[in-house]
């Protein structure tokens, strides 16, 4: 008996119906559902670290008007849900972006649900990464940073060589806990349509009945994947440890 | 950690293994409580929608009454949609499902169903005048705007290979359709066509360009246990008499429904009889 045959067989014997592993069609689903989470998850982890550093660079400046700005974006994406973020993006501002006219005259939109998905999830993640990395930088003791402008550093190059390595390191364990969430939070582009892991999973059950399966397949797949996660930065933040210090 | 990967592993089991909510006698249990639990749709117009105030009305709505007042108790309406409606009925949340639930085999694993079955409908798409779609096989290779959980997306996907894209609900997969997501909407073709019939303006560039396909009757959906049990077959007799007076011909005019061959088949069976 293949494997295959062996769940068809505890579906037809025992009424658990795991499709994905007898049916084609639905591993196929669920295959392109988990490329598609993991596309999410790394393209809008590595845009919320590029916003990130720059809020916290912003803030940390001189100009009033960047700084006002930074900080409007950011409580404006600290505090309200995400889902609605992503549902005002696709729902309200696509209308305002058209895109070219396809061959059958209709006007498409100019992001796609996925673009908007990953904008949307970057925008989210960043203003909270922004909160992370000032709040680092601010950690870094002033004396460190003096010492760096009296030996003639700009305030780029202390930044870039003194003050950011120590600030990055001491943000890194609140950084993995916001990549975590944002993880996680990559289900909610379910409701714009964009074919990842809940959406897949939701469309096999909701042909195939089997509820239950699926949504532990689904936390099992989760948990698999977090771990994975913390399991990688576990390893990079005992790499990076600061000797003398608690990080 | 080792602890944690066990309890989890140990509360899946749990889970898998726990049956479902079994039902006694529904029948005795909604006399009882002197109120029955609907699942019924609020996005299909015009079998279950929301009017001007807020209320649920609809054909299907007035099916609920109709059963309810036979039973001499109060009616109460839950929203379903394509979903959650087989979930609902299994928790106990709801003792019937009157939610346009197409009849098929798969589904019949999981869901009493009613015989006779109280309408039909077939597979279309609502699409743009300017996207000239003359077949099914026009969409291979193209985004189709679906709802979620509706049995034929993904034969549709199949057999077309055209790429869904399903949403929650109705409207959100219709805002799609119009933002130009999708070339097409797939969906029953009962609501397209009395989408495009109810003459709103924001259709009137739209069509309903293919010939339907896989027809598949409407049934009342109860729990397992129930559908030779009491309940099912009072809600069995309850059907047959709506066909046979005519009940079902007199409710799709009152709704402004194009009138379906289907029930008019059966009511000739029916009233014959």
């Amino acid at each position: 008996m293949t494997i295959p045959e062996a769940f068809q067989h505890l579906n037809d014997a025992y009424g658990i119906n795991l499709s994905l592993v007898y049916d084609p069609f639905d591993r196929n689903r669920f295959i392109r559902g988990l490329e598609m989470t993991l596309l999410l998850s790394l393209v809008s982890m590595a845009l919320s670290v590029v916003i990130g550093l720059a809020g916290a660079w912003i803030l940390g400046g001189r100009s009033r008007f960047l700084k006002g700005v930074t900080t409007g974006f950011v409580e404006a994406f600290r505090n309200t849900p995400p889902l609605i973020q992503l549902l005002f993006f696709f729902f309200a501002v696509s209308p305002f972006f058209p895109g070219p006219v396809n061959s059958s005259g209709q006007v498409t939109p100019l992001i796609g649900g996925v673009g908007w998905a990953i904008l949307s999830l970057s925008l989210y993640a960043g203003a909270l990464n922004v909160e992370i990395f000032r709040s680092g930088l601010e950690a870094v003791p002033s004396a460190t940073r003096e010492a760096a402008e009296s030996l003639g550093y700009t305030r780029l190059q202390a930044f870039r060589q003194i003050v950011f390595p120590l600030a990055f390191r001491i943000s890194l364990p609140a950084l993995n806990n916001n990549m975590v969430n944002l993880i996680k939070t990559t289900t909610l582009a379910y409701a714009i349509g964009v074919p990842e892991l809940l959406y897949a999973s939701a469309a096999i059950w909701s042909e195939s009945l089997n509820v239950r399966e699926m949504m532990l397949v689904m936390l099992a797949t989760y948990l698999l994947l977090i771990a994975l996660y913390t399991g990688i930065m576990d390893r990079v933040e005992r790499a990076l440890r600061m000797p003398g210090t608690d990080v | 950690m080792r602890l944690f990967v066990k309890s989890a592993i140990a509360l899946m089991v749990l889970a898998l293994a726990s049956g479902q909510a079994t039902a006694d006698d529904t029948l005795a249990k909604v006399k009882a409580a002197g109120k029955i639990a609907a699942g019924v749709k609020n996005d299909y117009r015009p079998w279950g929608f929301l009017d001007p105030s807020g209320q649920i009305v609809g054909m299907e709505v007035d099916l609920a009454r109709d059963i309810a007042k036979r039973l001499g108790v109060e009616v109460q309406l839950v929203p379903v949609v394509a979903a959650n409606r087989m979930e609902f009925l299994a928790q106990g949340n709801i003792d019937m499902i009157i939610a346009t639930m197409s009849d098929t085999p798969e589904r019949r694993k999981v869901v009493g169903m009613v015989e006779p079955q109280y309408y039909a409908s077939a597979t279309n798409i609502l699409a743009p005048k300017s996207a000239h779609l003359k077949a099914w096989t026009d969409l291979t290779g193209k985004k189709v705007c679906g709802v979620q959980g509706a049995f034929y997306n993904r034969g549709v996907e199949q057999k077309y290979k055209a790429e869904i894209v399903s949403f929650a609900g109705v409207p959100d997969a219709l805002k799609a359709l119009q933002a130009g997501t999708c070339i097409a909407f797939v969906y029953d073709d009962t609501f397209i066509q009395s989408t495009l019939s109810s003459k709103d303006p924001q259709w009137a560039d739209y069509e309903m360009p293919l010939t339907s396909e896989d027809p598949q009757p409407w049934a009342i959906g109860v729990r397992l246990d129930d559908v030779n049990g009491p309940f099912g077959q009072f809600l069995s007799k309850t059907s047959e008499e709506w066909h046979k007076t005519g009940y079902l011909i007199d409710l799709e005019k009152k709704w402004g429904i194009t009138p379906s061959s289907f029930l008019v088949e059966m009511h000739n069976k029916y009233a014959g009889k």
